[in-house]
C-alpha cells in the first residue's frame, strides 16, 4: 500500500475523482443529518410550507413526548432485552455448537452439518407462516420469547465458528487435553480466548440483525406493550403522521445504538459484514 | 434489507476432512464414546432450534400451500386449488411483476455502483476512509427507520424534497403517494442502504488482488483500462457472483421497507411477492394461499440461485482454462 511506484505522476490542484465521490458521499450523508436536524425542530417550522431546512434552535418538544406520552423507554427496553439475549446466546451456542463440529467425532456430525448449512437458504417467507404456529402452540405469541426463540441460534453463528475452530492450531488444545483438562474446559480456556474476531462477528451481525429485525415482530406480536423500536417506531408513525418532530425523535432513538455502535466499532463491523460475503 | 447476510455459502474452503481427531490413546473405545456423548450435548440446542425451526417450518408451509387454512380453525385439504387460483390472480401477477421490476433496477444498479466507487476508493485517494463510513453508514439504518425517515422526505405536502424542488422551482411530485413514481423511490430508498455493501465487499476483494499482477501487467504495457478489463474484474469475478446471488435473493425478498412506507400502495403500484404472502396470510388469514404463494418465490429463488452456480461453474473453467 505504501509502495511509492504507485504514486500518480500527474498532478492536479485535486483528484478528479473527488468530482465523484463529494457530492454522492453528500448525497449518502444529507438523510441522516436531516433526521438529527428535524428531531430538534419545533411543529411550526416543520409544518409549514416550504418547510425550514434548518432549525432556528432545539426544541426538544418531540423528545419530551416521546419520551413521557409514548412508550419508546419501553420499547427501548423490549428491544435491549431481546438483542441482547440473542447475542450472548448465539454466542454461547454458537461456541459450543461450532466446537463439536469443528474437534469432536460423532455419529450424523456430516448430516447434521450439512443440513444446518442448507436451513441458511431457506427464505424467511417460507417459514414465516408455520413459525408463527409454532409459536402459538408453544403460548408464545405477543410475548418477547416470541422473538427470543427464534434467534436463540443461528447457523451462521455455527457455521462461522466451526471454521474458525478449525483454523486454530490441534496442538495447543492437545496439551491440555493431554493434562486432563475437559472438553468444556479446554473449550472455554483455550479455544474461545484464541477466538475474539470470530466471537466479535458473530456478535455484531446477530446485535445488527435482531435490533434492527421488523417483519418478525411484526408478526409475532399484538400489544403495543410488547412492540420493540422497530415495530413500535412504525405504528407510532402511523398514528402521529402530522407531529412529524416527535416522530422523528423517536426514529433518532430507534437509529443512534446501531450508528454509535457502528462508529465506536467500525473496523469489526466492515470485518464482519465482508466476512459474511467472502469467506462464508 | 433488514436482514442480513447469512451467508450464501461458498463451498466451504477446502479444509482438511472435518476432524478424524488424533485422539490421545485412552481407552479407546468408551473414550470415544463419552466423547460422542459430549458432542451431542454441545449441539442439541442449535440443533433443536436451527432444524426445529427451519426445516420443520419449510414442510408444514409445504402442507398449507394444499390447504385452505385461516390459522384458526381446522384446515381442509384442496389440492392444487390454491396453486390454480393463484395463477389466475391479477394480484399476485402484479406482485409478480413488481418484484421483478424493482429486481432488475435495484441488483445492477447497487452491484455497478458498488464495483466504481470500491474500483475509485481503492486508489490512493484523499478522504478514502471518510468517503467509505459515510457510502457505508446507511446500509446499518433499519428497513423501519430509514422508511419512516423517506417518508418524511418524500412528503408530498411537508416533505423536504418537494421544498428543494420548490427552491430549484420544479412543480412539486408525488413520490411515493404516486403509483408512477413509488417503485422507483422505493428502489432509490433501497440503493441508498444498499450500495455501501456493495462498496465494502467490492473494497475487500480488490486488496485481495495480487500487487505483483497488475504491476507486471502495467510493465508489460497494458493501460489501465486493459488491466482493470484482464487482471482487476478477472480476478474478482467470484465476489460479483456472490453479490450477484445475494443481492438477487435479497430484493426478491423485500418487505420491510415496502410495508413501512407504502403498504404495497398506491393502487398495488408496489406490492411485493412477500408483502402479498403477508397480507393473505397474516390480514385477509388465507395462510394456505399465502403459504402457497411463498412456495412459488421459494422455488423460484432455488432456480436463480441453481442457475448462477451453474454459470459459475462453467466460469470458473473457463478461467482456469485461459490461465493454465
Amino acid at each position: 500500500m505504501t509502495d511509492p511506484s504507485r504514486r500518480r505522476g500527474v498532478r492536479l490542484p485535486f483528484n478528479p475523482w473527488h468530482l465523484l465521490l463529494a457530492p454522492l458521499a453528500l448525497l449518502f450523508a444529507v438523510p441522516l443529518i436531516w433526521l438529527g436536524l428535524s428531531s430538534v425542530m419545533s411543529d411550526a417550522e416543520i409544518n409549514r410550507f416550504p418547510p425550514a431546512l434548518w432549525p432556528s434552535g432545539i426544541h426538544l418538544g418531540g423528545y419530551r413526548f416521546v419520551l413521557g406520552n409514548a412508550m419508546f423507554p419501553r420499547w427501548f427496553a423490549n428491544s435491549l432485552i431481546v438483542s441482547a439475549v440473542a447475542v450472548v446466546s448465539n454466542l454461547l451456542l454458537g461456541t459450543l455448537g461450532g466446537y463439536a463440529f469443528a474437534r469432536m467425532r460423532f455419529g450424523g456430525s456430516r448430516v447434521l452439518l450439512v443440513l444446518m448449512l442448507a436451513t441458511m437458504a431457506i427464505p424467511f417467507q417460507l417459514t414465516m407462516i408455520p413459525t408463527f404456529l409454532v409459536m402459538r402452540k408453544l403460548g408464545l405469541v405477543d410475548t418477547l420469547g416470541a422473538l427470543i426463540v427464534p434467534s436463540l441460534v443461528t447457523p451462521f453463528a455455527v457455521f462461522l465458528l466451526r471454521q474458525f475452530f478449525l483454523s486454530l492450531p490441534r496442538e495447543l488444545e492437545e496439551a491440555a487435553w493431554i493434562d486432563g483438562c475437559s472438553r468444556l474446559r479446554v473449550l472455554f480456556q483455550i479455544v474461545v480466548p484464541l477466538s475474539r474476531p470470530a466471537l466479535s462477528t458473530v456478535a455484531v451481525l446477530t446485535f445488527l440483525t435482531t435490533w434492527n429485525d421488523l417483519s418478525w415482530p411484526l408478526i409475532a406480536l399484538n400489544h403495543d406493550a410488547n412492540y420493540t423500536l422497530q415495530l413500535g417506531l412504525t405504528t407510532f408513525r402511523g398514528q402521529h403522521h402530522t407531529q412529524w418532530s416527535a416522530v422523528m425523535a423517536g426514529n433518532v432513538i430507534t437509529v443512534l445504538p446501531v450508528l454509535l455502535a457502528f462508529l465506536a466499532a467500525q473496523k469489526t463491523f466492515v470485518r464482519s459484514i465482508t466476512s459474511t460475503g467472502l469467506k462464508g | 434489507m433488514s436482514r442480513l447476510p447469512t451467508p450464501i455459502t461458498r463451498p466451504a474452503p477446502r479444509t482438511p476432512a472435518p476432524a478424524a481427531p488424533r485422539a490421545p490413546a485412552r481407552p479407546a473405545r468408551r473414550a470415544g464414546r463419552r466423547e460422542a456423548a459430549t458432542a451431542w450435548v454441545f449441539v442439541l440446542p442449535s440443533v433443536l432450534v436451527i432444524l426445529g425451526l427451519s426445516v420443520v417450518p419449510v414442510l408444514w408451509s409445504l402442507l398449507l400451500s394444499f390447504q385452505y387454512s385461516d390459522l384458526l380453525t381446522p384446515s381442509v385439504w384442496v389440492g392444487w386449488d390454491n396453486y390454480r387460483q393463484l395463477a389466475d390472480d391479477p394480484q399476485f401477477a402484479q406482485a409478480v411483476r413488481n418484484t421483478l421490476e424493482y429486481t432488475a433496477l435495484y441488483v445492477p444498479l447497487s452491484i455497478g455502483l458498488g464495483l466504481v466507487l470500491a474500483l475509485v476508493l481503492d486508489r490512493r485517494i484523499r478522504f478514502a476512509g471518510l468517503y467509505r463510513t459515510l457510502l457505508f453508514v446507511p446500509f446499518v439504518v433499519s428497513a423501519a427507520a430509514q422508511g419512516v425517515l423517506f417518508s418524511f422526505i418524500l412528503d408530498p405536502e411537508f416533505g423536504a424534497a418537494n421544498s428543494l424542488l420548490h427552491h430549484l422551482g420544479v412543480s412539486p411530485q408525488g413520490f411515493l403517494s404516486d403509483p408512477g413514481q413509488a417503485l422507483l423511490v422505493l428502489v432509490g430508498i433501497s440503493l441508498w442502504s444498499g450500495t455501501g455493501f456493495c462498496v465494502v465487499i467490492y473494497l475487500a476483494a480488490l486488496q485481495d488482488v495480487p500487487r505483483e499482477l497488475t504491476e507486471a501487467a502495467t510493465l508489460d504495457g497494458a493501460g489501465r483500462r486493459h488491466v482493470l478489463r484482464h487482471v482487476t474484474l478477472p480476478t474478482i469475478a467470484p465476489v460479483s457472483v456472490f453479490l450477484l446471488l445475494w443481492q438477487t435473493i435479497s430484493a426478491l425478498q423485500v418487505f420491510d421497507l415496502v410495508y413501512v412506507t407504502t403498504k404495497g400502495g398506491p393502487l398495488g403500484s408496489t406490492t411485493v411477492i412477500v408483502y402479498f404472502v403477508w397480507e393473505q396470510a397474516f390480514r385477509n388469514f388465507t395462510a394456505g394461499y399465502g403459504a402457497a404463494a411463498a412456495y412459488v418465490l421459494g422455488v423460484a429463488l432455488l432456480v436463480a440461485a441453481a442457475a448462477l452456480r451453474l454459470v459459475r461453474r462453467r466460469g470458473d473453467r473457463r478461467i482456469e482454462g485461459a490461465t493454465s
